[in-house]
Parts: structure tokens; C-alpha cells; sequence
């Protein structure tokens, strides 16, 4: 009768250990999550920015936006604009007589990802903005700064402490919702998981591993979002 | 008068209406340098808005503004009011108005140094060491030397208008703008900042000075200006608006704000 493989043989992470499939996974999850993130930031200055100083149709598409990803459910979304965009990018090749390309997963991750984060960052920023007391700006104005300038050096700064409690907890949630990304296929540390799982019959083993990888970066990046929080918070006094 | 080269401010009938409500009706001024005016009048008189429409913080519905010998560019747009016809031609002329705002505005996440340094380093493009050299030496002069490092929201409110003070003279201005800077203030402190203005008018800096601080007026003022519902009521000399004004509000106003 064969002895089955200890603990420690089950996470090694050489094979026939999974540890290693269960750490690539926890990569992929980690770049994932910081490229869908960087991509939500940009979308979120740029729709912040639109809704608060656009046009009227500006700020109406912005509007359906920022209503419809919150409105929808993130897989749906997920499912939606991964197979619909692949689809809609095939067809337009397509039509152009291009052959059809296979769009790269971790590409579509960020994408998609970084679309949703978007939608929730817009409405950070703007409420970080708008926080940001008149006198400051005006102050700005007063000794002739551009906008640009103005926007570097006074309204950033200022506007950071009012977004860091909502940035975190959008990380936060995009480090979990990548997980979501397994449902197209692509490799991340939730679908690892399964694999390794449904492999060697371990459930338990591998998805308390697992969640103590995703407990692990959530630790670490409460320390890197607080040390930031204080840094930004420098010129405040600390309330009794 | 026009063509009066010591004139550092020239501001003639300005107009300026949020929706229907007039605040100001056809507001004149003339600044030679050295000069130290004084626009006194009643909450709502239009004092206020006056002055922020001189560096176009407000944008006057109508008006000229020659500023250090240079006309600002105003075009009329679509709703028949007027703007400043070039952004760059404005944000230039700001550096050269000193602004003090009631309520200090300093950049709350810089340090005093580092609000005092910020618009000649960035806007003015003077090298960081000589801006430092600088605004050490203003600081010096406002008695914050010590505070320099420290956070505005550190400080008591004389001490952080005493900065912005600092702040506003580290770009050379040629005129100082001068919006209630002891309204905000305990009273125990209004002394020190009116103190640091005092020694501004002898030096001989041109100022404009927004006050209700009526004694202050009287003896550092060279020109005072009283203003009642968006006009000019009644303006010269300090000893005729506050010893012999000649309008009744004027009159009126200075005698019931005397202390």
C-alpha cells in the first residue's frame, strides 16, 4: 500500500510538490492585480477629471460608465467583456481580411480588471478632489500656476490623504477579484488552486494555502498603504 | 494719468454680478508705487471681491486692468461678459501681485520653507539654493526663522499669516494684495501680523489692504477708499474719510467702527 506524501511533500515547491504551481499562481495574482490597478488609476484621474470639468456629454458618458460597471456583477462583467471584446476585436480584424488573433490572457486580465477599477477609482478621485479645500487651489492660482503645475504640486498632494482610505481598499479588492479571472482560463492563484487540489485530493491543504498567500498579501500591503497614508498625512495634526 | 510711469496699478470701471445681484459697479483705482491704499466698507460692500477681481481670482463682467504697465488682453464672450483673452498672459501677471488671503491658504502639506520657496522655485524658475537664501531671510524678517520646518496647521493663526506674508513677498511683487488678513485671527493676535504690514508700508511697498482694522487704516494708509453697495462712496486721504468725510454712510461707517 503506497504511503501518501506528507504536508511538506504536497507544498515543496519543486515537483512533484504543487508549492511552486501555488507561488507562480500567487505571482501571476500579484501583477494581475497591479496592472489592472495602475490601469484603474489612470481611468479614475481621467474620469475624475472628466466629471468634474468636462462637458455636459462628457460627463454623461462618464456617468453611464461609472453606473453600469458598479451596477453589473464583476463576473458578468468579466465574462462579458473578455469573450465580447475578443469576439469584437476578431471581427473588426476580420473585416479588415486580417486572420483572427488570440488575445493574451493576462493582457485581458489587466484590461478588464483595470476597466472595473476604473469606474470605482473615478469616484475616489473625484470625491478626493472635491475635498480638497478652495483656498489651497486658489492660493495656487494666486502665484501664477499653470494648471499642470497647480495640479502637481498643490492638488495631488492635497488630494491624497481624502483617496488613500478608498485607493487601499480598492486594491484590496482587486488582489481578490483577480480571482475571478480563472473563469476565462487564465492561470492565477485561485485557479492554481483548484489544479493542485483536484490533482492530489488535498482540498483542504491547498485552499488553506492559498488563503494564507492571499491573507499574506493583504498584511503586507495594509503596512504599505499605511506608511503612505502617514507620509501624505505629514502636514496634519494627529487626532486625539 | 495714463501714461504715468510710476502708476504700479491702474483698474478702471469695474463691473462685476453673480446671476442678478451687482456687486460691484463701476470700481476705479489708481496705485503709484509706494502707495498704500485701503478699501474700507461695510460686509457686502464689494471690498473684497474688488481686490480678488485684480489678479482675476474673480473674473470681472467688465473692467480694464493695467498692471505694472502692462494692459491685461480682455475679450468679450457669447453672454456679453468679458475674460481675459490669454490664460499665460494672467497666470504671468499674478506673479507679480503678492496675494494675502484671510485665511492664510497656506499649502498645508509643505512647511513653511517649503511654502515660501514653492512659487519662485516653480513658477519663477529661481534656483532652489538662492530661493532657500531668500526665504530664510524673509522668514527672518516676519520673526519665523525658528518655524521654518514646521507644518502650518502647527501654528497659531498670527504665525501662519505671518508665513503666507513671507510666502507673498518671496516672488517680488510689485504690488501686495492685501484681503482681510486679520479677520481670521484671535485678537490677541492681530497685533503681530499688523505689525509685519506696518513695516511693509515703510518700506515703501505698494499695497492694496482690505480691512476692518479702521485705526490701522487711518495711520498707515496713503490713500483710503470707502465702498458702499459696489461703488465708491467716498475716497482720499486717511485725515478727510476718518476726521471730516463728507457722505453720511462715510460717516456713519467710520464713527460706529471706531474703538
Amino acid at each position: 500500500m503506497p504511503t501518501s506524501p506528507s504536508i511538506l511533500e504536497l507544498l515543496s515547491p519543486y515537483p512533484p510538490g504543487w508549492g511552486g504551481v501555488l507561488l507562480q499562481g500567487a505571482a501571476s495574482t500579484i501583477l494581475i492585480s497591479l496592472g489592472a490597478y495602475l490601469l484603474g488609476i489612470v481611468i479614475g484621474f481621467v474620469g475624475a477629471a472628466g466629471k468634474l470639468k468636462g462637458s455636459r456629454p462628457v460627463s454623461a458618458v462618464l456617468d453611464f460608465y461609472t453606473t453600469a460597471v458598479r451596477a453589473i456583477p464583476e463576473l458578468i462583467l468579466i465574462i462579458g467583456l473578455y469573450y465580447a471584446g475578443t469576439d469584437g476585436i476578431n471581427r473588426l480584424l476580420s473585416s479588415f481580411a486580417l486572420p483572427p488573433i488570440e488575445i493574451n490572457g493576462f493582457f485581458a486580465a489587466v484590461v478588464v480588471l483595470g476597466i472595473v477599477q476604473g469606474a470605482y477609482m473615478t469616484e475616489v478621485l473625484r470625491g478626493a478632489i472635491l475635498a480638497v479645500p478652495t483656498g489651497q487651489i486658489e492660493a495656487a492660482n494666486a502665484f501664477g500656476m499653470r494648471p499642470w503645475l497647480r495640479f502637481r504640486r498643490i492638488v495631488l498632494p492635497a488630494l491624497m490623504p481624502n483617496a488613500l482610505p478608498g485607493l487601499a481598499n480598492l486594491w484590496m479588492s482587486v488582489t481578490k477579484d483577480s480571482a475571478l479571472i480563472a473563469v476565462v482560463g487564465y492561470q492565477e492563484l485561485a485557479l492554481a488552486t483548484r489544479l493542485a487540489a483536484g490533482n492530489t485530493k488535498h482540498y483542504f491543504l491547498f485552499f488553506f494555502a492559498a488563503a494564507l498567500i492571499y491573507l499574506t498579501i493583504t498584511l503586507v500591503s495594509n503596512v504599505m498603504f499605511s506608511s503612505l497614508e502617514s507620509y501624505f498625512r505629514r502636514g496634519q495634526p494627529k487626532a486625539a | 494719468m495714463k501714461t504715468d510711469i510710476s502708476c504700479a496699478l491702474r483698474v478702471d470701471d469695474v463691473y462685476k454680478s453673480y446671476g442678478t445681484h451687482e456687486v460691484l459697479k463701476g470700481i476705479s483705482l489708481a496705485a503709484r508705487k509706494g502707495d498704500v491704499i485701503s478699501l474700507i466698507g461695510s460686509s457686502g460692500s464689494g471690498k473684497s471681491t474688488f481686490l480678488r477681481c485684480i489678479n482675476f481670482l474673480e473674473i470681472p463682467d467688465r473692467g480694464r486692468f493695467v498692471i505694472n504697465g502692462e494692459e491685461v488682453l480682455m475679450k468679450t464672450g457669447s453672454d456679453g461678459r468679458a475674460h481675459p483673452a490669454n490664460r499665460r498672459q494672467v497666470e504671468r501677471l499674478r506673479t507679480g501681485l503678492g496675494m494675502v488671503f484671510q485665511s492664510f491658504n497656506l499649502w498645508a502639506h509643505m512647511t513653511v520653507l517649503e511654502n515660501v520657496i514653492e512659487a519662485p522655485v516653480h513658477v519663477l524658475g529661481m534656483g532652489r539654493k538662492e530661493a532657500v537664501e531668500k526665504a530664510e531671510a524673509l522668514l527672518q524678517k516676519v520673526g519665523l526663522y525658528e518655524k521654518r520646518n514646521v507644518y502650518p496647521a502647527f501654528m497659531s493663526g498670527g504665525q501662519q499669516q505671518r508665513a503666507s506674508i513671507a510666502r507673498a513677498l518671496c516672488v517680488d511683487p510689485s504690488v501686495m494684495l492685501f484681503d482681510e488678513p486679520t479677520s481670521a485671527l484671535d485678537p490677541e493676535l492681530v497685533g503681530e501680523v499688523l505689525k509685519v504690514i506696518r513695516g511693509l508700508a515703510e518700506e515703501g511697498r505698494t499695497m492694496l489692504l482690505v480691512t476692518h482694522e479702521m485705526k490701522f487704516a487711518r495711520d498707515v494708509s496713503s490713500h483710503v477708499m470707502f465702498l458702499h453697495q459696489g461703488r465708491v462712496e467716498e475716497e482720499g486721504r486717511p485725515e478727510q474719510i476718518f476726521g471730516a468725510p463728507a457722505s453720511a454712510r462715510c460717516r456713519e461707517f467710520t464713527s460706529s467702527s471706531r474703538h
